[in-house]
Formats: structure tokens, C-alpha cells, sequence
């Protein structure tokens, strides 16, 4: 229902944490969105962005928790059945 | 692409006129100096210079192609390309489109009441350049002036002429079970460049419009005897209409993989932001190829020698004659219908 | 894109399908209560890797769907004054109400635009004191922080021409809504990720709790999806009911505190007519007292109306599961995206709309490019 895309924050303008804005990088594509909701983001962090508000940032450490999660599965599986 | 020259200066005495006005449409005195001084000017060759109501030219025996087209492009500049450029591109590849050599155009122009003098100047001065590059004479034309708020500060259409040196029939209904889909290069560029300058919707990005003319690589594809059974260019709509219009036409299944379709790294971006399906965003120098599987070596070496066409690369193929039917192959290796888009791409949130 | 590319590959998502088929041992039902998930689903065909005992429902979680024909009506009625800036999500543009869209009474001279975030309409009423500039407020939790700090901005700046007509909907009365239903069929919930990310998912615990269904919070990629549903799968499949959260990477358990904040300062929960369901207590967001100057409804003195569905449209049981959409007799023939007769094909992202775009011939003869 909610279109929210990451994006790098490159630069954070305003002081006033209710109008800080950030410019974020979308591989190459740059739009405006409002820091107001994320005030703990620095330059450099990825957010989620959803009609030009951060919504959180991105948690880059539990990022790869899916693919953790496939390489336990992965272990299992060579575990029951030993590659042929 | 060599940038237009916008360096020189209007010829009309803009300190005069910095507007376009009702007059300038009226047929009198203003009217005359603006055909004469911009449109003359810019344009000139033997046919237009004979000032005749109708230009006249004799052609080489053979199959002739005519098309027309008119732009309603907004902003009227936009990153990579102008109304202008755009106008004389898009005729000239549909002409292409056919196999035809490109020979001839007209352009009428009508201009909204206000519009500054210098836009139409630039305009003009960049559709004077890309017929240049394209090899092609504008040799008649006409002027509207209409009253202010009526237009959209400046519509073009072009009508072109070209000659067809083949005796191939490249056309839809000609497409065959097994021939394989070419695009002629990435994807989406155009329509993004003009989303990313559309108020309300700004973006900072490199991307710039694609538009450009195809002929040559087509001619080039003719000329080598490379047997084409269609072409279509790649304009409003994106890839997805294009298919389904060839699908439809000729009665058949095309399939092609998402994979394989190339698009720029910074447009799939604006994609996702915008929410817009690359398959449906707009291009203006793109088209698809079908080729019997045993000319694509050589066609794609053909194409990758042209820069218009240099990504050109295999995206899928015909499947079979059948209840007309476009699927693309997800990336996960599903595959699902691919629909034309319902109407204007329309950026959306959810 | 970084985070995003990543969880699309298809040899991780044929593993994690592969790990869907080996445990599951009987027929289950999920719904993905969102609309992006649902158009993930069908976009790269994600159930067609599921083992066929697992049916996936399509939620109603999309605002564009369940806005009722009487607001569509109302955005129509103020888009169509003069004097009148209307702005709005592109996504509102094509849906029907009544009798016409916004499309249309843009063609016949409303200043209708499209704008990409709440704030830029304000920007449009500071820069056109003489005109009224209202905003079309749709959306779930996601999108209601984004219209309060439109509000709330406008409010500082003193902007009296600047007004928002409001149809914010909430999620968790949703899911309680279709569970309390005695043909409820659903057996578990992927909730949407980005409801989540700024609502938390705290909210859950109580409806896991009450209705003993499992609850994944769950992201929009197909490996998201994919690992949601397992988390899922499992649950059932062992006999727990409980909360996960799959989309770790965004959501915490408590969301955002800042945003939910603002929302709470600038809206309060109302009850709310969902189109194609009916009316949910406590399922929507309209503007408290303190900032009711804003109310666009109110300005423009719109009149409490109450217009009827087509009555051959089965949007309602589609988004309770209970049909699918190629089970209705007017999906793809009388009715289409160009021409909706109901909720769920209205918005891209709506079940009848997501199955009409990418397989006409319904879910399980559909074409396979061989």
C-alpha cells in the first residue's frame, strides 16, 4: 500500500528538527525528503522514504538477516543430505 | 549528441518584438518578417527558398513513405532534448520505422500568443540542426498564432517523405513464429528526463532524454540485406504498448525476459520512486526489431556500430501465431502478462 | 539500489520456496493485507512458487481502494469549484466516483495537480494566497505522518487558504473487522511493513492473541515476502500464533515515537466507511478539534452523502478472501481499469487490477511462456 524506497542521505539541511531536510540518493537519483520523523539520521545513513518523509532508517546490520537466515537453511540442508 | 547552437543571436529585432504576437500570425507585414527572418533563415534550402505555396521535387522511382506527427511536449526544453530536436527525431524514425529513407519534412508551428521570441528562435534553431544531422530538407511549412492561454506556449507538427530502397515488407503482420525481439537500446530514459523536470515532481538527476534519430542503423540493417520483419519505435506507452500494438496486429504470442531488457541504473531508481513500470515509460530514439534468429549475430553487429543503437541486445521472442499475448519473465523466472498501460503514467504512492 | 536489488534474486528466492514446500504439510490461507505486497506477488509471480496448499488472500490494504465512492465524490465536487488549487497523489487521479474523476474535471478546467509529498501543497497555498489549495489525504499509518506535518507546518505559517479532505484509514481495525466476520477464512497475516515502520507492531499482539492467528511483519521485496511467508508457514505449521517481524532492517517494535506523535497531535480516530467493506469503528484518522480550521469538508460546507456500490461488484468478498477476482462475472469484461466497478479494481495495486494487468485468465491457468 506504501511506497517507500531507501535511499543515502548525502546532505541535511535546517536546524529546526521539525524542518531539517535531506537530500537522499537513490542510485543516482536525488529528491528532497523531510528528516522531521528521523532525527537521529546522519549523512551517510540510509532511510526509507514514503511520499518525501524518512520513515526510519535502515538498520544495515539486521539488512542481512535474511540472507543469514538462507545460509542456516543452506547449513541444514548439507547437514540431512551430504552433497552427492 | 552535438549540442544545438543556440549561440547566435534571433534575426528578428527582439528589442522590437520579444514576444510573439497575434500579428505574427495575422498575415501582414509582422508576419511575413517572421517567416522570412526566423523560419527562412534557419531552414533555407532551394525548395523552401522558392517561397511557393507548395514545394515541389522529384523523386526517385520506387515506393514512397509519408508520415506525421505532431508535439504537445512540456517543459518545452528538457534535459537531452527540445520540442524541437524531438519533433524532426520523431518523424524521421518513423519513417525509419518503414525502411524508408528519410528525404523531406514539413513543420507548422502553432505558437501561443506570447510565447518569447527567443524560445521559438532556439526552437527553431535546434530542429534547423537535427535535420542537418539527420540528412533531411524542411522544405514547407506553416504558422498559427493563437490567442494567449489557448495553446501551450508551442505545438509542432511534422510531416515527413521518404523513399523506400527495398523490397522488403517490414510490418507487423509480417512477424514470424521464432523471430527474435530486438531493442535497440536501455529503456525509459525520455519519460524520466521529463518527470524529473515536471513541477511538483522534481529531481536531481543525469538522466537525459534519449531522443534521437534511428535511421541509419536501419538503413544500415537494409542495406546489408538483413531480412527484417518489423520495426516499431518506442515512444508514449513504452515497450509494453509497442508489443501488445504488434501482438494485436499480426495474431501472435510474444514473450520476452525482464532480465534482459536494459535500463540505466538511475532510471530503474526514478522508477521505483515514482512508482512507474519501465515496460510503459516513454522513449523517443528506441525501437524494437523482429529478425529471424539466424540474422541477429549480424544485426546485432549492425546496431552496436551505430551510438543510437549501441546497447541493442535480444530481449525475447515470437512464440507462436495465437490469441495476441505479451508476457515478460519476472526475475524470479515467472512469467505474467504484460498489459498495455491504462492511460497517461501517472506517479503514484501506493 | 542498495536494499532494494539485493532481495530480488531468484536463486535465494528459489531457496527460500524451496524451504516453503518442505515444511508445509496441509492447506493454509494468508493474506498479505497490503496492496504492495499484493502487487509484488503478482508482479514477479511469487505465489506461483508456493506449494499449492498455500493460498494467498488479498487484503484490503490499499487506500486508494477503500476510499468510499461519497469522498471520491467530495474531491470531485471541491476540484471542480473555482478559485480551487486541488492536489493529490497521482494514484487518486484515475479513480471513479459516481459519475466522473478527477482526470475528467481536470479536462473540463479544475486546476487539479499531482504533487509527490503533503508538503509540497503547501508550498502551492503559500505561493497562491488568492486561490484555496486543498489536499487529498489518503493513505494508512505510512502516509498519515506525512499529512500531519503538512498541517501542522500549515498551521505555524498561519496559511488560511490551505485545507486537506481527509480519508486516512488504520490497519489493526481492518484485521479485526474481516477476523470478527463468521466467514472468515483467513488463517494468518503479512503486515505491511511500512505501517509498521511507523507504527510499530505492538498494536498485534492483542489480535494475534484474541483470534490465535499467526502475524508476520513483513517487507515489499520478493525475498521479504518469501521469507514472511515462511516465518508464517511455520507458525502454522507448529501451531503458534504469534507476532515475527521479518522486515527487521525497518521496523522496530515501537516504531516511530516522533511521528506517531505528530499524528496523534493533529488527528483522532474516527470511524471510517471502507469501500467494499462498509463502515469499522475506530478505523480512521480525521482531524481533532484544535486543527478542524484545516478540514476541508467543513470549509467548503460538503454535505454528508451516502451513494451505493454497483451492485454486481464482489470487491467486498475479494478483499475478505472469499472470492477471487476471476470468480466475478463482470472482471474483464464490463469491468476493467479503464472502466472499475468497485474498489479493487480501481488502484494499480488493488487485487482485481493487479490480476487483470498481469494474468487475465486467473490465478492458476495462467499463461506460461514456455
Amino acid at each position: 500500500m506504501c511506497l517507500a524506497i531507501p535511499g543515502k542521505v548525502v546532505s541535511i539541511s535546517g536546524d529546526d528538527p521539525l524542518t531539517r531536510m535531506g537530500r537522499i540518493d537513490f542510485s543516482g537519483v536525488v529528491k528532497q525528503a523531510s528528516l522531521a520523523y528521523v532525527p537521529e539520521v546522519n549523512i551517510g545513513d540510509y532511510v526509507i522514504v514514503h511520499v518525501g518523509f524518512a520513515l526510519s532508517k535502515v538498520d544495515e546490520d539486521e539488512a542481512q538477516k535474511v540472507f543469514q537466515y538462507l545460509k542456516q537453511i543452506g547449513e541444514l540442508d548439507e547437514l540431512k543430505e551430504p552433497a552427492p | 549528441m552535438s549540442s544545438p547552437n543556440f549561440s547566435a543571436t534571433c534575426p528578428l529585432p527582439i528589442s522590437q518584438y520579444p514576444h510573439v504576437l497575434m500579428a505574427h500570425g495575422g498575415g501582414g507585414r509582422l508576419m511575413h518578417r517572421l517567416l522570412e527572418d526566423v523560419f527562412g533563415k534557419a531552414f533555407s534550402n532551394p525548395l523552401l527558398d522558392t517561397r511557393h505555396d507548395s514545394a515541389q521535387f522529384n523523386v526517385p522511382l520506387g515506393r514512397l513513405a509519408m508520415t506525421t506527427d505532431s508535439y504537445v511536449v512540456r517543459p518545452i526544453f528538457f534535459p537531452g532534448g527540445d520540442i524541437g530536436s524531438m519533433a524532426v527525431h520523431g518523424t524521421v524514425n518513423d519513417l525509419a520505422m518503414s525502411g524508408a529513407r528519410p528525404l523531406y519534412l514539413s513543420s507548422a508551428f502553432i505558437i501561443e500568443e506570447g510565447l518569447p521570441m527567443e524560445t521559438l528562435w532556439r526552437v527553431v534553431c535546434s530542429m534547423r540542426d537535427a535535420a542537418k544531422k539527420c540528412g533531411v530538407q524542411i522544405i514547407t511549412g506553416d504558422t498559427k498564432v493563437v490567442d494567449k492561454g489557448k495553446g501551450d506556449g508551442l505545438f509542432i507538427n511534422t510531416t515527413g517523405l521518404g523513399v523506400l530502397a527495398h523490397s522488403l515488407n517490414i510490418a507487423p503482420q509480417n512477424v514470424q513464429p521464432g523471430d527474435a525481439v530486438i531493442v535497440s537500446g536501455d529503456l525509459g530514459r525520455h519519460g524520466m528526463a521529463i518527470m524529473a523536470v515536471r513541477e511538483g515532481l522534481e529531481f536531481e538527476s543525469q538522466i537525459e532524454s534519449d531522443s534521437a534519430a534511428v535511421h541509419e542503423p536501419v538503413l544500415e540493417l537494409i542495406k546489408a540485406g538483413v531480412e527484417i520483419h518489423c520495426l516499431r519505435d518506442l515512444t508514449r506507452g513504452g515497450l509494453a504498448s509497442a508489443l501488445n500494438e504488434i501482438a494485436e496486429a499480426a495474431g501472435v504470442k510474444i514473450a520476452i525476459e525482464q532480465n534482459a531488457v536494459p535500463v540505466r541504473a538511475d532510471v530503474s531508481a526514478a522508477c521505483e520512486i515514482l512508482g512507474l513500470d519501465v515496460l510503459h515509460v516513454a522513449n523517443e530514439g528506441r525501437f524494437v526489431a523482429f529478425v529471424p534468429a539466424q540474422e541477429v549475430e549480424s544485426a546485432l553487429a549492425i546496431l552496436r556500430r551505430h551510438e543510437v543503437s549501441e546497447n541493442a541486445v535480444v530481449i525475447g521472442r515470437l512464440v507462436e501465431k495465437a490469441a495476441p499475448l505479451v508476457t515478460v519473465k519476472s526475475t524470479l523466472g515467472v512469467s505474467r502478462i504484460l498489459d498495455m498501460p491504462s492511460g497517461e503514467q501517472l506517479p503514484r504512492i501506493c | 539500489m542498495k536494499f532494494l536489488d539485493e532481495y530480488r534474486d531468484a536463486e535465494l528466492a528459489q531457496k527460500f520456496a524451496q524451504e516453503i514446500h518442505r515444511i508445509t504439510t496441509k492447506p493454509w490461507k494468508i493474506m498479505e493485507v497490503c496492496g504492495g505486497q499484493t502487487h509484488a506477488i503478482v508482479k514477479y509471480g511469487i505465489d506461483e512458487l508456493l506449494p499449492k496448499q498455500i493460498e494467498l488472500i488479498h487484503g484490503p490494504g490499499c487506500p486508494v481502494c477503500v476510499t468510499p465512492l461519497e469522498v471520491i465524490d467530495q474531491a470531485l465536487e471541491i476540484a471542480a469549484r473555482p478559485g480551487v488549487i486541488f492536489t493529490s497523489f497521482g494514484d487518486m487521479l484515475r479513480v471513479p466516483g459516481s459519475t466522473t474523476d478527477l482526470l475528467s474535471v481536470k479536462a473540463q478546467g479544475g486546476d487539479v495537480r499531482i504533487i509527490y509529498s503533503p508538503l509540497d501543497a503547501v508550498k502551492i497555498a503559500e505561493q497562491n494566497p488568492a486561490k484555496e489549495v486543498v489536499f487529498f489525504g489518503v493513505g494508512f499509518e505510512t502516509t498519515a505522518p506525512a499529512t500531519a506535518m503538512a498541517i501542522y507546518q500549515a498551521a505555524q505559517k498561519g496559511l488560511k487558504n490551505f485545507s486537506m479532505l481527509i480519508s486516512h484509514v488504520l490497519v489493526p481495525p481492518a484485521i479485526e473487522a474481516l477476523m470478527s466476520s463468521p466467514n472468515c477464512q483467513v488463517q494468518a497475516f503479512l503486515a505491511a511493513g511500512h505501517v509498521c515502520a511507523v507504527m510499530g507492531y505492538e498494536e498485534y499482539f492483542p489480535l494475534a492473541k484474541k483470534y490465535r492467528v499467526p502475524i508476520v511483519v513483513t517487507g515489499f521485496e520478493p525475498l521479504d515476502v518469501l521469507h514472511g511467508i515462511l516465518l508464517t508457514v511455520q507458525q502454522l505449521e507448529s501451531g503458534r500464533a504469534e507476532v515475527e517481524n521479518q522486515y527487521v532492517r525497518a521496523v522496530s517494535r515501537a516504531g516511530n515515537q516522533s511521528a506517531q506523535d505528530l499524528v496523534k497531535k493533529v488527528f483522532q480516530v474516527v470511524p471510517r466507511k471502507w469501500r467494499g467493506i462498509g463502515e469499522i469503528p475506530q478505523s480512521g484518522l480525521g482531524l481533532n478539534e484544535a486543527y478542524s480550521a484545516f478540514d476541508a469538508a467543513k470549509k467548503f460546507k460538503l454535505t454528508d452523502r451516502c451513494v451505493d456500490e454497483p451492485a454486481e461488484c464482489v470487491a467486498g468478498l475479494i478483499l475478505q478472501g472469499l472470492k477471487k477476482p476471476h470468480e466475478c462475472p463482470v472482471f474483464g469484461t464490463r469491468c476493467t481499469p479503464e472502466h472499475p466497478f468497485g474498489a479493487t479494481m480501481v488502484s494499480s495495486e488493488g487485487a482485481c487490477a493487479a490480476y487483470y494487468r498481469y494474468r487475465r485468465q486467473g490465478a492458476k491457468e495462467m499463461v506460461v511462456a514456455s
